[in-house]
């Protein structure tokens, strides 16, 4: 049995079929990047998996257990935007999760509690290099650094899932780089599941150890919103690390049809 | 430089905002002087040396018949009702606009009732609010929160709905319950709103405030023009309205740095008013 198991899952909207039979079995520590053109609906996608919405048909299983109708805490999310509260500091961001585990009640800790709840937290601001801006909030932090602090957040209450609605899409390449690096890392550290968008390919075969695309099976002109997206491509993707020429080959020629497919697909629609 | 990217210095956006005001001053000083050419007895316009006379009588000098310096009974009255009555309403609105805005089955059970609420002119309601509560403090307080509550529930209740689902998800996401939730992100977001809603109520506020004093009460700064307008009192009416300007100048100045002070945070991108 798989970690993940997604059984004909459908999503409709006011009639209109976004997501149609849906099928995916994901072992756990999988790194699933997701692709597919705008509004195909791998976003959609996600927030089932996250319980923020329920598929119309289907279901959906994380280690045997059907979901539960709201989001839990073991599975985090980061989007690309909001994910960190802007009336908290960088600290203050931190040490949220911990505060409502503390504080049953209102989730609101004072005094010592809350003194010692920011020292547990200084070697999480050490290690996402945020020390120097602890007392910052959100909005005087750059896109990157919002990213490390929202990443950081989510992984506080160790979640065995993680999903990220395009979390790099804001930031420069550069930084994004370096975002890379700091998720491979903590992937590998934590052994955590990993669900990730992205609308940028070269990510989705960098960071991945499978992607899987979402598309419409066949695209209707006269009525473009009569057909649901579905699962059009799952490909299997090297572990990083080992470098087989010839794959690594194959897997530029089909990120580079891919590519062109999808960009062919988004001039098609209006 | 075009004329729409100029920067002004500090010396000189002081003296442009000052403009308006001398040059109403100064129509007003010729105004005046026109009129008591005409007939030195003039009330209608009376200088500016007489009114600072009348008003700093009021202000340091104990009214005959009952003992108290006007201004400052007046003043105190009138702020003790505008502030009961805009508090009363700030904690209605905190309340209901937070069940409005925040939990889906209190919006459709509240929102229209608020939206046709708010339709309801409240100076209509004021003989009832006499006839109910007598003529007594309660009922121009009633006035307040019935004319100012509508709107500052519906600007809460969009402030609440206004904050990025995403971030409900999130602290879902971290293990919080609604109660939680609401502790934690909810309130500590629509507090600078509140002040803001605070801000916008006093207008109407203020309003209500004068009417209510203007109609049935013994003191207060409304109740003091509209008694002296039967005499004609232009000497205690327009330094009565310009001490009234001040007072609510001076509460939304105020309420703005309260503001910035408390919520740092939400003054950090931008100018506002």
């Amino acid at each position: 049995m798989s970690f993940v198991e997604v059984n004909d899952v459908a999503v409709t909207y006011d009639g209109a079929p976004i997501l149609r039979k849906v099928n995916l079995q994901v072992a756990e520590g999988a790194f699933v990047t997701i692709v597919g053109a705008s509004g195909c609906g791998k976003s959609t996608f996600l927030r089932l998996l996250l319980s923020q919405e329920q598929p119309s048909d289907g279901t959906i299983r994380v280690a045997g257990v059907h979901l539960p109708s709201s989001p839990t805490p073991d599975r985090g999310v980061v989007f690309q935007r909001y994910s960190v509260f802007p009336h908290l500091t960088v600290t203050e961001n931190l040490i949220l999760p911990l505060e409502i585990e503390r504080a049953k009640g209102l989730g609101l800790t004072f005094g010592k509690l809350r003194r010692s709840l920011k020292a547990e937290v200084e070697e999480m601001l050490n290690s996402i290099g945020l020390a120097h801006a602890r007392d910052r909030y959100p909005s005087q932090l750059s896109g990157g650094m919002q990213q490390r602090l929202a990443i950081a957040q989510a992984l506080l209450k160790k979640p065995r899932v993680l999903l990220l609605d395009e979390p790099f899409g804001a930031l420069d390449p550069g930084i994004r780089r370096d975002m890379h690096d700091l998720i491979l890392a903590l992937w590998t550290n934590t052994g955590m599941t990993i669900f990730m968008v992205t609308h940028d390919i070269a990510e989705a075969f960098k960071l991945g150890t499978r992607l899987i695309v979402f598309d419409k099976i066949r695209h209707d002109v006269a009525d473009p919103s009569s057909v649901g997206a579905t699962i059009t491509y799952d490909l299997p993707l090297r572990r990083r690390g080992v470098v087989a020429e010839g794959l690594a080959g194959a897997t530029i020629s089909a990120a580079n049809m891919l590519d062109h497919s999808l960009a062919e697909i988004s001039q098609d629609r209006p | 430089m075009s004329y729409s990217n100029q920067k002004i210095g500090l010396a000189s956006r002081v003296a442009l905002g000052a403009l308006p005001f001398a040059a109403l001053v100064a129509a007003y000083s010729v105004g005046s002087h026109i009129r008591r050419a005409d007939n030195p007895a003039d009330k209608l316009l009376p200088p500016l040396d007489d009114m600072a006379a009348t008003f700093w009588r009021m202000a340091t000098v104990p009214d005959q018949r009952s003992g108290d310096l006007l201004l400052w009974t007046d003043t105190f009255q009138s702020l003790a009702r505008l502030g009961a009555g805009v508090l009363i309403s700030a904690a209605i609105a905190l309340l209901v606009g937070v069940i409005i805005g925040y939990l889906p089955r209190g919006r459709a059970t509240l929102a229209p009732f608020v939206a046709a609420v708010s339709l309801i002119p409240p100076i209509t309601v004021l003989p009832i609010l006499f006839i109910v509560f007598g003529l007594g403090e309660t009922s121009k307080v009633a006035l307040i929160v019935v004319g100012t509550a509508p709107v500052m529930i519906r600007s809460l209740a969009q402030a609440v709905m206004d904050i990025p689902r995403e971030q409900f998800v999130k602290i879902a996401t971290l293990g919080a319950s609604t109660v939680q939730c609401v502790c934690r992100v909810v309130l500590p977001q629509i507090w600078p709103k509140l002040i803001t809603a605070i801000r916008l109520g006093l207008v109407p506020a203020w309003i209500f405030l004068i009417s209510a004093e203007a109609i049935a009460s013994t003191d207060g700064l409304g109740y003091r023009i509209f008694l002296v307008r039967r005499y004609l009192a232009m000497d205690v009416i327009l330094p009565y309205v310009a001490w009234i300007t001040l007072l609510a100048y001076a509460l939304d100045r105020g309420l703005q740095l309260l503001s910035r002070k408390l919520f740092r945070w939400a003054h950090l991108e931008g100018e506002s008013l």
